[in-house]
């Protein structure tokens, strides 16, 4: 048993009805621990996308249970009211693309969530700021997204999946775009952030090069899961 | 909180600016528009306004002088200075015409033709220019004229009327017919003379059938044949008789019993407005509210389509902005401050290219404060109303759009 981080039982997921009824997902179940970070790998169509709809609250199972940072938001068909706030307040998205809001600056797009949040903007800046600086990208925090590297807007990004502190991190495929190098090293922040913030991160990945990093990763085939031991290669 | 739309509108100002100057030009025509139909109703009531009049004469079952035509004998004057209440009369005679100015006025303008109403007055009595911007008011009987600025002519020149040309003594402003041509006013025996005058073949053809008369030219009655010779050749018709009250007297009371007793039409102020306004310019301002509401409906289909298109654009970031928990009234009022930003923009842009170009326009173009103000909230209305299909499209962005596969 956890008390936070993620856990899922028996979580299924049915689109359409009747003789066109497909089973995206049919039976998941997974824990992640508070300042762990596993890689969620499988082919296309293997119900990747799906497991993270759910788990991102923007799209709602058929069956099972679902707890995100101790506090469950589906349980057979009961789900939690305000899906919005807890997608603002408990859980963080790192895209494949960073998707930056391209008109605010660096700051902005990382303060925007702790004003949404209600904070002051002050106090909200403040916020992105240690973020930024902790991500090693404080001295671009007047730039715009689109004067950014790659490994900048991914690092922006998820300074943002932070900035209200999340007890859980999804990550959609965040290496893809990036070389070797910039990989390995958004893995390794995304690991230290982990440990720092006690956040528990789930990594969708395709990518060869950082499933070696993961010490636990999940299978899913068939909308199944299996869990495996991972190498856990040092970063 | 920051506000998004102002931020999407800094990152992206040329865009807007441009997108706003291109409304800003339609509202601007929608503004001269409304500045046409205001003009109109001006120049009717300067016309009112300048005759000095409080009643005005005109023949029987006619609206004239200015909406339909009208034709009385100049000594109905006479009986009509005889009313009670009346203070002041005075014949007038109107004739819209082309006023050429005279050959060898000077190279650049020699001939130079204007559309303008010719007013023939009495100096001194109602009808008379009510003041002047250069110049001295008619001191001649014959063959001096005070002309409205808009016609172009200068002081000293000469103009052409049928077949006499005239000095212009004075200068006057805003003074123009209900159809906004310039006035020029010359004395009432030379206007009488332009308006019914026959050309010189028509007058000899004349002269020559009574003259074949046996019953007009009689040997025996010396002189008769040149009385009626005369009296053919002579006008003594004038359109209107402008009559001013006496101070404290309404002037229904004088009105109604010119229209009992004289077997004459008499029209007040109020009703000669609601003539000029409610029926003369009746048909142009219809014309132009077609126009106005047509502008308006382009107008809101631009702003629809820019912001649905800007929208369109913005369909990741809106879809990130939704997952990351964004209300949908926090994008909705991003829209419409976009929408309504836009709309501010095209409103001043317009009010400026309007106020420029209104003074170019042949015609009088009034833009009042208050139909700039009207038309700020019309176009902050339209703006809004527009923006509901960008608002639309950008709640239908399921957040999970954004996460990919």
């Amino acid at each position: 048993m956890i008390d936070a981080g993620i856990r899922i039982e028996g979580l299924r997921k049915r689109y359409g009805e009747g003789d066109t009824a497909v089973d995206a997902l049919k039976d998941v179940n997974m824990t992640v621990a508070p300042g762990e970070v596993v890689g969620l790998i499988g082919p296309s169509g293997s119900g990747k996308s799906t497991l993270l709809k759910c788990l991102g609250a923007v799209i709602e199972p058929t069956a099972g249970r679902m707890i995100l940072g101790g506090q469950t938001i589906y349980d057979d068909g009961w789900k939690i009211p305000d899906l919005r706030a807890l997608r603002r307040d408990s859980i963080g998205f790192v895209f494949q693309a960073p998707y930056l809001i391209p008109f605010l600056d660096v700051t902005d797009n990382v303060a925007l969530l702790p004003m949404l949040a209600g904070r002051s903007n002050d106090e909200a800046r403040a916020r992105a700021l240690e973020l930024l600086v902790a991500l090693d990208v404080g001295h671009r925090a007047k730039a715009q997204p689109s004067e950014l590297s790659g490994g900048e807007q991914q690092r922006v990004s998820i300074a943002r999946a932070l900035a209200n502190q999340p007890p859980v991190i999804l990550a959609d495929e965040p290496t893809a775009p990036l070389d070797s190098e910039r990989a390995l090293a958004v893995v390794r922040i995304l690991n230290q952030m982990a440990t720092q913030f006690h956040t528990a991160i789930i990594v969708v990945t395709h990518d060869e090069k950082i499933i070696p990093t993961f010490k636990r990763i999940y299978h899913i085939r068939d909308g199944r899961t299996e869990e495996e031991v991972g190498q856990g290669l040092s970063l | 909180m920051i506000s998004l739309a102002g931020r999407d509108i800094l990152h992206s100002w040329g865009k807007f600016v441009l997108t706003g100057i291109g409304l800003g030009l339609l509202i601007g025509v929608t503004l001269s528009m409304a500045g046409i139909y205001r003009g109109m109703v001006d120049d009717a009531q300067a016309l009112l306004d300048n005759s000095g009049a409080d009643l005005w004469v005109v023949q029987q079952d006619t609206q004239g002088p200015y909406a339909e035509s009208s034709s009385l004998r100049d000594d109905v004057v006479r009986s009509v200075l005889g009313l009670p209440g009346v203070a002041r009369a005075a014949n007038v005679t109107y004739l819209t015409m082309q006023v050429r100015q005279s050959q060898g006025q000077g190279e650049a303008r020699d001939g130079q033709e204007v559309r303008a109403m010719i007013v023939g007055f009495e100096p001194g009595q109602p009808g008379e220019p009510g003041y002047l911007v250069a110049g001295r008011h008619i001191t001649r009987s014959h063959y001096e004229a005070v002309v409205d600025v808009r016609t172009g002519f200068a002081l000293g020149e000469r103009i052409r009327i049928r077949r006499h040309d005239y000095t212009v003594v004075g200068l006057t402003r805003r003074m123009v017919s209900s159809g906004g041509d310039p006035m020029v006013f010359i004395p009432l025996k030379d206007a009488q003379e332009a308006q019914f005058l026959k050309d010189n073949d028509a007058i000899l053809n004349d002269r020559a059938r009574t003259a074949a008369n046996p019953a007009l030219n009689r040997p025996g009655v010396p002189g008769l044949l040149e009385a009626i010779q005369a009296s053919q050749a002579a006008n003594h018709n004038v359109n209107t008789v402008l009559v001013q009250v006496q101070p404290g007297v309404p002037a229904e009371s004088v009105a109604e019993p010119i229209r009992r007793w004289k077997h004459l039409e008499a029209y007040t102020r109020a009703q000669m407005e609601e003539i000029l306004i409610a029926k003369l310019i009746a048909t142009s301002a219809r014309q132009i509210a077609m126009f106005l509401v047509i502008l308006a409906v382009v107008s809101a289909a631009i702003v629809a389509f820019i912001i649905y298109t800007m929208t369109l654009g913005k369909i990741r970031e809106i879809a990130v902005l939704k997952l990351i928990g964004t209300r949908n009234r926090t994008i909705a009022g991003m829209i419409l401050q976009q929408a309504l930003g836009l709309g501010l923009i095209g409103f001043i842009v317009g009010k400026v290219a309007a106020t420029l170009w209104a003074p170019i326009f042949p015609k009088y173009v009034l833009l009042e404060p208050g139909d700039a103000v009207r038309g700020l909230v019309a176009v902050m209305l339209i703006c809004a109303l527009a923006s509901t299909l960008a608002i639309r499209a950008a709640l239908k962005v399921d957040p999970a759009a954004a996460i990919g596969g």
